[in-house]
């Protein structure tokens, strides 16, 4: 149990930090996903074909290929694929690209391909009726939008948000290839240095099992919380 | 809406800027750390080594200031060329294949490789020449090169991803060897003494350390390996267009090589003077 | 471009190590969910609590970490390597499709336990009241019925093992992600062999997809 302990004699430290950014990447990505979500989502929503297909494209390509794969490329590629993808929305010049936001945009892109679906489920469940209504009320396009579909979508989406959550949380292990020092990767350096990598790996078993404990109930209280009313 | 997009857009980029510490007259070099008794890391996790050494006083000479990031191996070259450091210092050998994506300054320490068994394996006492230069070559080369072959035939040869000693047991010229890749030296050190493989190939020293801290019975067998596909030497990698870092580093390798410092900093680390 | 061409060879023998593992690892796990989901639903309290907490532990860690523990850690244990368990944990193959299958096997487990508890009572009555004894009732009733519906669910989670089978490449595997992992590193052109790895993984996937979907319209008359 002293390899735990905190401070230079023990790795209990390193550990507290690296969980942190374990969740700290976790947390970018998701957000970047989402916001990719919503794009993605409204498209394949959208009447236009292409961007059905495009939104299709998306989500069956992110979802289908390995993380490692994704995240290879992402890391290979780098700053020139960052670029790249920002060059679409217009912004031009030389984005300087760390390990940090590597990983978060690695998973991120994937997160978002199962946060599309989530999203997409969500609004079409939404009745009907919702939308003929606020038509009819002359209320304009935007304004329904933000005001009675997305809280509906957002508390109909919750519970698979919690499920892609898991995933995405799950999946930072992989992002050691960018050095970033999460969880994984401090056990890894943890484990070869005291040549004790079962000790190691089952603490961060734990550690992920703890993370899991935690967003469980998060999710149960944000439940509780947006469900009011219904 | 589009106002939305490049808000968050710049904002993500403000953050990678902040993220990336790039100030202009420090460098930053990168090294494995997992990779004694050129680099490795103490308990408390902080960078210690021959390379870790030898990078500060470098730097001395240079006089800039440095700092010294870690990164996987998978990664080192990628990391160099999207300017997480400005240069290597990784017990990265020199070798045309790496030469094609990135340059290196000249040499300033040189290991010979070897296999490593556990004690009592079949392959101890080879009758080969304690050491043979691949590029030199030479008639007892070859001898040896058939000697191994013969041995090591049909057996399991651990060996680092993306290293020179992986290129060797690529380039055939052992013979069909089953070939282990792994992520680190590491992890070829444990498989090696798990029995999970019959044999290992990497530097020298490295098992030598491994053998001493571990006290696990590893061995050296057969010749040790210079030249050919081992490369030519370790030395800092560099980018391409950052020539004048490298006339910077190949100064402050003269300096010292001339002042005894890689001589002393060998000793002291590897137990010989290994330097070039 | 030339890349493609020529890595796609490569990527195609390792093919075939992918669908090994991941055929293998599916075949198992299918029995260590079935066992761990009628574990779930059993009344006993103690079966109960050991497949609840073997679901909770395999699905709330990494595949990697669990990957990790079996292949590293175990070997790590003087009296592992000496016993017949070697046998298995010697080889990376087969530490891979131990940890494949005890992960499928959780989310399996999930799956056949929502599809079994979701069995219309009135057909269970039915069956009762017309003198069927237990063990015909699970095989003739609750088992085709809990099949059909577990499908779509069945089909998601081999997609899902087909990606973990990815995780094999950490543990010296050469299956088609480590290869395309060895070829991105050496050549440092990740687009081209992301492209032709990727389109194989979606190959696989579109297959899977339409044998799932083919199965559930054969299920749909019984």
């Amino acid at each position: 149990m002293s390899l735990l302990a905190y401070g230079d004699t023990g790795w209990g430290d390193e550990l507290f930090y690296a969980t942190l950014m374990t969740i700290a990447v976790a947390a970018a990505a998701i957000f970047i996903g989402f916001f990719l979500a919503a794009i993605f989502a409204s498209f394949k929503l959208s009447k236009s074909k292409i961007l059905n297909l495009a939104g299709g494209f998306y989500t069956t390509v992110f979802r289908g290929v390995p993380e490692l794969l994704v995240i290879y490329l992402f890391f290979f590629g780098g700053s020139g694929a960052v670029m790249f993808v920002a060059k679409i929305f217009g912004y031009n010049g030389y984005i300087e690209v760390n390990a940090f936001l590597t990983g978060a945009i690695s998973i991120g892109i994937i997160s978002g391909a199962y946060s599309t679906e989530v999203f997409r489920g969500a609004i079409q469940s939404i009745s009907l009726g919702q939308f003929e209504a606020s038509k009819v009320l002359g209320f304009k396009k935007k304004i329904y939008y933000y005001k009675i579909i997305i809280p509906q979508m957002l508390r109909l989406a919750l519970p698979n948000i919690s499920n892609v959550w898991q995933i995405t949380l799950k999946d930072t292990s992989l992002i050691s290839v960018t050095g970033l020092v999460e969880i994984m990767r401090q056990s890894y350096i943890a484990a070869g240095s005291t040549r004790d990598p079962l000790f190691f790996y089952s603490f961060a078993a734990v550690l992920y099992l703890f993370l899991t404990f935690l967003s469980m109930k998060l999710f149960n209280k944000l439940e509780k919380t947006y469900g009011k009313g219904y | 809406m589009k106002n939305i997009f490049k808000f968050f857009l710049s904002s993500i980029s403000a953050l990678a800027i902040l993220f990336s510490s790039a100030q202009a007259d420090s460098i930053r070099i990168g090294t494995e750390g997992a990779y004694p008794p050129w680099n490795a890391k103490d308990e408390s996790g902080k960078l210690i080594g021959f390379e870790v050494e030898l990078a500060n006083w470098l730097c001395i000479y240079m006089k800039h200031d440095c700092t010294i990031v870690e990164q996987d191996w998978d990664g080192m070259i990628p990391g160099l060329i999207m300017r997480k450091y400005d240069a290597i210092m990784a017990g990265m050998s020199i070798t045309d294949e790496r030469k094609k994506t990135i340059n290196f300054s000249q040499g300033y320490a040189d290991e010979v490789a070897s296999l490593a068994v556990m004690k009592g394996s079949s392959l101890e006492g080879m009758d080969t020449p304690k050491a043979i230069n691949l590029s030199t070559g030479g008639s007892a080369a070859k001898k040896a090169l058939k000697t191994l072959t013969a041995a090591l035939a049909g057996k399991t040869i651990g060996v680092q991803t993306a290293t020179i000693h992986q290129n060797f047991l690529e380039s055939g010229d052992v013979g069909s060897v089953k070939i282990r890749t792994y992520k680190t030296q590491d992890e070829v050190n444990l498989d090696l003494a798990a029995g999970r493989i019959d044999a290992a190939l990497a530097a020298a020293v490295a098992f030598t350390d491994y053998a001493e801290k571990s006290g696990k019975a590893v061995v050296l067998v057969g010749p040790t390996f210079a030249g050919g596909a081992f490369g030519n030497g370790v030395g800092v990698g560099l980018r391409k267009e950052d020539t004048k870092l490298e006339k910077d580093f190949n100064k402050a390798i003269n300096t010292a090589r001339k002042n005894g410092k890689i001589s002393e900093l060998a000793i002291k680390w590897f137990g010989f003077d290994a330097s070039m | 471009m030339e890349l493609i061409i020529e890595s796609f060879p490569k990527l195609l023998h390792a093919t075939k190590l992918t669908i090994e593992l991941t055929l293998l690892s599916l075949f198992f796990g299918i029995f260590v969910g079935v066992f761990f989901a009628v574990l779930r639903i059993s009344k006993n309290k103690i079966l109960y609590f050991i497949s609840y907490y073997y679901s909770y532990i395999f699905r709330g860690t990494p595949l990697l970490v669990q990957i990790f523990i079996i292949y590293f850690g175990l070997a790590q244990v003087e009296w592992i390597r000496e016993s017949f368990l070697w046998v298995v944990l010697k080889e990376p193959y087969s530490c891979a499709i131990l940890a494949f299958t005890l992960n499928t096997g959780a989310y399996s487990s999930e799956i056949f336990r929502s599809a079994f508890e979701t069995i219309n009572k009135g057909v269970l009555e039915a069956a009762k009241g017309l003198g069927l004894n237990k063990i015909n009732i699970f095989f003739k009733v609750k088992l085709p019925i809990a099949v059909k519906q577990s499908l779509p669910a069945y089909g998601n989670e081999m997609i899902l093992m087909l990606k973990g089978t990815s995780l094999a490449s950490t543990v010296t595997l050469l299956d088609l992600t480590g290869v395309a992992k060895h070829i991105i590193s050496t050549t440092f052109r990740p687009i081209e062999v992301f492209i032709v790895a990727g389109s194989i993984y979606l190959l696989m996937t579109f297959i899977i997809h339409n044998i799932i979907k083919l199965l559930e319209r054969r299920y749909e008359y019984k």
